[in-house]
């Protein structure tokens, strides 16, 4: 039986479904679509930063890609720090 | 375990409540990560110019006012549209205008 993502939902060929691995699976399907998410985006903005007017090759523009990785990642962890803070805070006064 | 309850979600109100559970504490990280990919995009094109060895203090305080920012336009707009509603309502049920 092949192993990957939501190819068997912990049946085991029992007929019987467990809660347990279904959630363990779809935990690691949504880190997975969050990952992908994030790299579009973080492609896109760095796309965008980075690359003028398209050359022949990366080659001059890899360490301002580097560099906008980096910020970008600081900048998301910013920003989830500063909302889970506001939610806290909006649950405080609630 | 009994997995006769789970074996047959696909029955009506037959719900594993544990499953149920699951599902609310996941869809709510959910709202919340996509919020946080969705204002990252946004706070980028304001707070960025070019990306530097470090995220420095400056931009770091305009990502934090960003958000915040962001969350009390967003607010705004629901309560606004709440208000405006009650008066003029924006989404009508009829189709007849």
């Amino acid at each position: 039986m092949e192993g990957g993502f939501g190819s068997d939902f912990g049946g085991s060929g029992s007929g019987k479904l467990d809660p347990g691995l279904i959630m363990e699976q779809v935990k690691v399907q949504i880190a997975v679509a969050n990952a992908q998410e994030l790299l579009q985006r973080m492609t896109d903005k760095c796309f965008r930063k980075c690359i003028g007017k398209p050359g022949g090759s990366l080659d001059n523009s890899e360490q301002c890609i580097a560099m906008c990785m980096d910020r970008y990642m600081d900048a998301w962890n910013t920003v989830s720090r500063a909302y889970n803070s506001r939610l806290q805070r909006e649950r405080a006064n609630m | 375990m009994d997995s006769s309850s789970s074996s047959s979600a696909a029955g009506l109100g037959a719900v594993d409540p544990q499953l149920q559970h699951f599902i609310e504490v996941e869809t709510q990280k959910q709202r919340f990560q996509q919020l946080v990919h969705q204002m990252t995009e946004l706070c980028w094109e304001k707070c960025m110019d070019k990306p530097g060895p470090k995220l420095d203090s400056r931009a770091e305080a305009c990502f934090v006012n960003c958000v915040e920012r962001f969350i009390d336009t967003s607010q705004f707009i629901l309560n606004r549209l709440e208000q405006t509603q009650k008066s003029k309502p924006v989404f009508s049920e009829s189709l007849s205008d």
